[in-house]
C-alpha cells in the first residue's frame, strides 16, 4: 500500500533525547518524506536551532525546507514566579513535515488544519 | 495584586539598572515591512536609510544594524541600536523567485543567501535586550515564525513589542494580531505611509527605555 507515513511522537520518547538529538531526528524523519506530530512540542529555543538546522540542509533540487506548525506556548506563570520574574514556558502540539508535502491550510490558537501530499 | 508583585522583581531591576544604549532586534517573516520600519525609524531621527526594499521575498539578507538611534517622544528618549534583520523562514524554495522574473542562477544565488541570513538572525536572537516583531496585519498571525520568536522572548523574559504594519491595505486587521497574543502590547501602524509612527514611538519609549 502506498502511502505517507506519520509518525506519533510521544512527549516520553523525545524527553529521552538531547536537544540535538532531537532535531537531527526529526530532520532526518522529515527528509525521509515522514510527517510528525509532536506531543509536546518543542521548547522555543529547540524551534529556532531547528530553524538553523533546517538552513543548512536546504539544497536546490532535494530539499526546500520544513512545514512546521505549533499552537503557541503557553505561560506556566504561579503568585511565586510571577514575583521573582519567572516563568515557565509550556510547549504543546507541533506537527512538522517536508515543505514540499506538508502545508497548512488554516491555524488558530487551538486548531491547525493541514493538507498532506504525496512528494511533488 | 500589588504593584511589586504585578511587575516583579526582575523587571523593576532591569528599570532600576537600565542600559544606557538597548540593542533592538526588528524580526518578523519576509515581506511583513521589516526594513521599511527601519528605514522609517532611522530616517525620522537620523535622516538617513538602512536598506534597500522590493516586493521580492528576502530582499533583506543580512543583518544591517545603525548604532545609537536617540528616539524621543512625548518627553522621553531612548537610545537604541537598531538591528534589522533578514525575514524569519522554515523553508525557501528557489522556484518561488522565479516567479518574480528571476534567472534559475539568480534564484538559486538568492535562496542561498536567503538561507544565510535566516541563520544569522536567528544567531542574533543571543544578543538583543528587545524585540520589535513586524507582522503583516492582513495575514494570518499565528504563523510558526511569529510564534517561536515570541516564545523566545518569554521564556528569555525580554520585552517585546508588536508591530501590526500595512493598515494602510483594505483586509488588514490588527485586531485579528491583538485577539492571537493579548499578553503583549501591539501597535498597528503603516511604515510605509508613516501612519500612528508617534504612537509607535511613545510605545518603543516605554517598552525598551
Amino acid at each position: 500500500m502506498e502511502g505517507i507515513q506519520l509518525d506519533l511522537l510521544s512527549e516520553d520518547m523525545l524527553e529521552s533525547m538531547t536537544p540535538m538529538e532531537k532535531i537531527r531526528h526529526i530532520l532526518d524523519e522529515v527528509r525521509n518524506g515522514k510527517i510528525l506530530v509532536v506531543e509536546k512540542g518543542l521548547t522555543p529555543n529547540e524551534q529556532t536551532k531547528l530553524i538553523e538546522m533546517t538552513m543548512t540542509e536546504i539544497s536546490p533540487e532535494d530539499f526546500s525546507g520544513i512545514e512546521i506548525e505549533s499552537y503557541p506556548v503557553k505561560q506556566n506563570y504561579t503568585i511565586f514566579n510571577r514575583f521573582f520574574g519567572k516563568n515557565t514556558v509550556k510547549t504543546r502540539l507541533t506537527v512538522i513535515g517536508p515543505a514540499n508535502q506538508l502545508k497548512t491550510i488554516k491555524k488558530d490558537r487551538d486548531l491547525i488544519s493541514a493538507l498532506v501530499s504525496s512528494r511533488s | 495584586m500589588g504593584l511589586m508583585s504585578k511587575l516583579g522583581f526582575s523587571h523593576l531591576f532591569n528599570r532600576i539598572f537600565r542600559k544606557k544604549v538597548s540593542r533592538i532586534g526588528i524580526y518578523g517573516p519576509p515581506n511583513a515591512g521589516k526594513t521599511t520600519l527601519a528605514n522609517r525609524i532611522v530616517r525620522d531621527f537620523t535622516g538617513d536609510a538602512m536598506g534597500p526594499v522590493s516586493p521580492v521575498p528576502h530582499e533583506t539578507r543580512r543583518v544591517r544594524r545603525r548604532e545609537g538611534v536617540q528616539i524621543e517622544s512625548n518627553g522621553s528618549k531612548v537610545k537604541l541600536d537598531v538591528v534589522d534583520t533578514p525575514g524569519l523562514a522554515t523553508k525557501i524554495d528557489f522556484h518561488d523567485f522565479m516567479a518574480f522574473g528571476m534567472t534559475e542562477d539568480e534564484a538559486k544565488r538568492r535562496a542561498k543567501e536567503a538561507t544565510e541570513g535566516v541563520i544569522e538572525a536567528v544567531k542574533w536572537l543571543d544578543d538583543l535586550d528587545g524585540v520589535i516583531l513586524v507582522m503583516d496585519a492582513t495575514e494570518d498571525p499565528y504563523t510558526q515564525v511569529n510564534v517561536t520568536v515570541i516564545g523566545n522572548m518569554e521564556a528569555r523574559k525580554l520585552p517585546l513589542l508588536i508591530v501590526a504594519n500595512k493598515i494602510d491595505l483594505p483586509t488588514a486587521s490588527p485586531a485579528r494580531i491583538h485577539s492571537a497574543f493579548p499578553q503583549h502590547p501591539m501597535v498597528p501602524i503603516s511604515a510605509l505611509a508613516g501612519q500612528n509612527m508617534d504612537m509607535l514611538y511613545d510605545k518603543i519609549a516605554d517598552r525598551f527605555g
